[in-house]
């Protein structure tokens, strides 16, 4: 008798799993479905070279693919050496004390703050004070500080994972700690890098809020990085909510900001998975 | 007979951590061309001697030394060393090989860059010979660019050793060199050491007496007393090993302590 209570306990208990994990798979399969259900039929390979008429209810993204993928552009340039440098601080230099507490402290903080504080401090710091106005330079550069906590994190952790032995066995044989950083400890902590990197991306490729304020939304092809550029996330919430009838674009438009970003992961897999094969060998 | 100037001279030698002193108050001769063994039960301070000889005490938070070294009648110990240039000429091998996630090549090739040697045909000469030293060429002269992490234990060893010697240090530090290898590497590496001997200076840290006594010329045994390590005999093997001075050292050396 017992055992068959405690037979179907176990079944029951399969049962939840394979549903919690059936229902989890099934929202974001729905979510997928309803996207390309909607949005597939405005999709074509026009769309990706044509600018949008009529308010974006017709015609293409090509100007809006441009000034995303510049935004991006910016915040990563930005981004990455800030991020690395302060990443080699905290990890090689600043040990555990009172300051390196106080930097990790004000990343984690930093982290979580709302993404449209990082907006109107954008605009008041980039757009106003520094007189970038609405401009791609201005939305990259919020973006860079929203992904900077990020990065820093992430590199650090992979510095860390770098065996202290390399330190002392580099140091042993005269080999500077500039040099074991740059040749040792910087390509045992790419993965880490490439996680943060990866994260950051998609944090910056999926913001709205922070961008409405600072990159601004005019829909024209941007001429340079100090003009306004709306990036696709800006379009698509401004399609569903201030263009009456242009959901359907919308719908094509997050379609491919989702493509966008399944395609940015697994790239970035792909070259970190080559680069740690090829550090082994020749770096 | 006069015995010439030692090439390593420790003088009141003390190495104190924040929570605990190391070892205190060691006076130690290293002649030239010697091979000196460092023996003692675990936590006397033998790893941390050696530490001082190459002051890789820089890199412990907290570590405080005081009294003198001297290479070649240069102290050691003050600021004014320039680190990089000493631990050229000392070089030292752990306990646990430390290969660098390179190719086999690179790791040899690493610190001699590193100390501005440049030459594609100098770095070849330089990596062949020293592999030849460690009689590691033979296996490895077909796969140079494979990853150092593909040899094993023993060769890695071995690779550590080149690596070390391709900086033609005059002396050696070796921590434990053999204890974390198999009987079979152990016994190569330890030949290796012993082939050493006449062109380089020695300081073996070993826990092992047998080893001790089958490679050393002088003998240092280290004790802890009072919570620190101190020096409690020192001399040729056959001093330490048939007249011990101290009675700890003969209880150490017959077996029953330690």
């Amino acid at each position: 008798m017992a055992s068959d209570s405690a037979r179907a306990a176990d079944r029951i208990a399969t049962v939840a799993m394979w549903s919690v994990a059936l229902l989890v798979t099934a929202v974001f399969l729905w979510l997928l479905g309803d996207i390309a259900w909607h949005g597939l039929g405005r999709i074509s390979w026009e769309v990706l070279f044509t600018a949008p008429r009529n308010a974006g209810r017709e015609g293409g993204l090509a100007p809006i693919l441009v000034s995303t993928f510049l935004i991006l552009l910016v915040c990563m340039l930005a981004s990455l050496p800030l991020g690395v440098a302060t990443a080699v601080l905290l990890a090689e230099f600043a040990g555990e004390g009172r300051f390196a507490r106080l930097v990790r402290r004000s990343l984690d903080v930093l982290a979580g703050v709302p993404s449209i504080v990082f907006g109107l401090f954008g605009n008041a710091f980039f757009s106003k004070t520094l007189g970038l106005g609405f401009s791609i330079l201005s939305g990259g550069l919020t973006l860079a500080c929203m992904v900077l906590p990020i990065l820093i994190r992430a590199t650090e952790e992979g510095l860390r994972s770098a065996p202290r032995e390399y330190r002392l066995g580099a140091a042993a044989l005269g080999i500077s700690r500039t040099s074991a950083l740059v040749h040792l400890l910087l390509p045992a902590a790419v993965p880490g890098l490439m996680v943060g990197f990866v994260l950051g991306l998609g944090r910056a490729i999926a913001e709205t809020a922070a961008l409405i304020f600072t990159s601004g939304y005019v829909d024209r092809m941007p001429a340079s990085l100090l003009d306004s550029g709306r990036a696709l996330t800006v379009h698509i919430y401004d399609l569903s909510m201030n263009v009456p009838g242009g959901d359907r674009s919308a719908h094509g438009a997050a379609l491919v900001l989702i493509v966008l970003l399944l395609a940015v992961n697994s790239s970035a897999w792909t070259i970190a998975r080559r680069w740690q094969g090829r550090s082994l060998l020749h770096a | 007979m006069s015995s010439p100037a030692p090439l390593l001279r420790a003088e009141r030698l003390t190495l104190r951590y924040p929570e605990k002193t190391a070892f205190e108050d060691v006076s130690l001769d290293v002649p030239a061309g010697s091979i000196t063994a460092v023996v003692g039960p675990s936590g006397c301070g033998k790893s941390s001697l050696l530490a001082c000889f190459n002051r890789l005490t820089d890199l412990i938070p907290g570590a405080r030394v005081t009294g003198s070294v001297r290479l070649a009648g240069e102290e050691l110990t003050n600021g004014s060393v320039d680190v990089t240039a000493l631990r050229r000429r000392v070089g030292m091998i752990f306990q646990k090989p430390v290969p660098f996630p390179l190719s086999i090549r690179r790791n040899n090739e690493f610190p001699l860059r590193e100390h501005g040697l440049r030459e594609r045909a100098e770095l070849e000469a330089v990596l062949e010979r020293t592999l030849r030293d460690v009689g590691l060429w033979d296996e490895v002269k077909d796969r140079l660019s494979a990853p150092a992490m593909s040899l094993s234990g023993g060769e890695l060893q071995r690779l550590s050793i080149a690596r070390a010697l391709a900086l033609e240090p005059e002396v050696l530090l070796m921590d434990e060199p053999c204890s974390a290898l198999d009987p079979l590497s152990s016994g190569v590496v330890e030949d290796l050491i012993l082939s050493l001997r006449t062109r380089y200076t020695l300081v073996v840290v070993t826990h092992n007496l047998a080893q001790a006594r089958r490679i050393a010329d002088r003998v240092a045994v280290l004790w802890v007393q009072n919570g620190a390590g101190r020096l409690i005999e020192h001399g040729t093997v056959a001093e330490v090993f048939e007249s011990p001075r101290d009675p700890l050292t003969a209880a150490y050396v017959s077996g029953l302590r330690g």
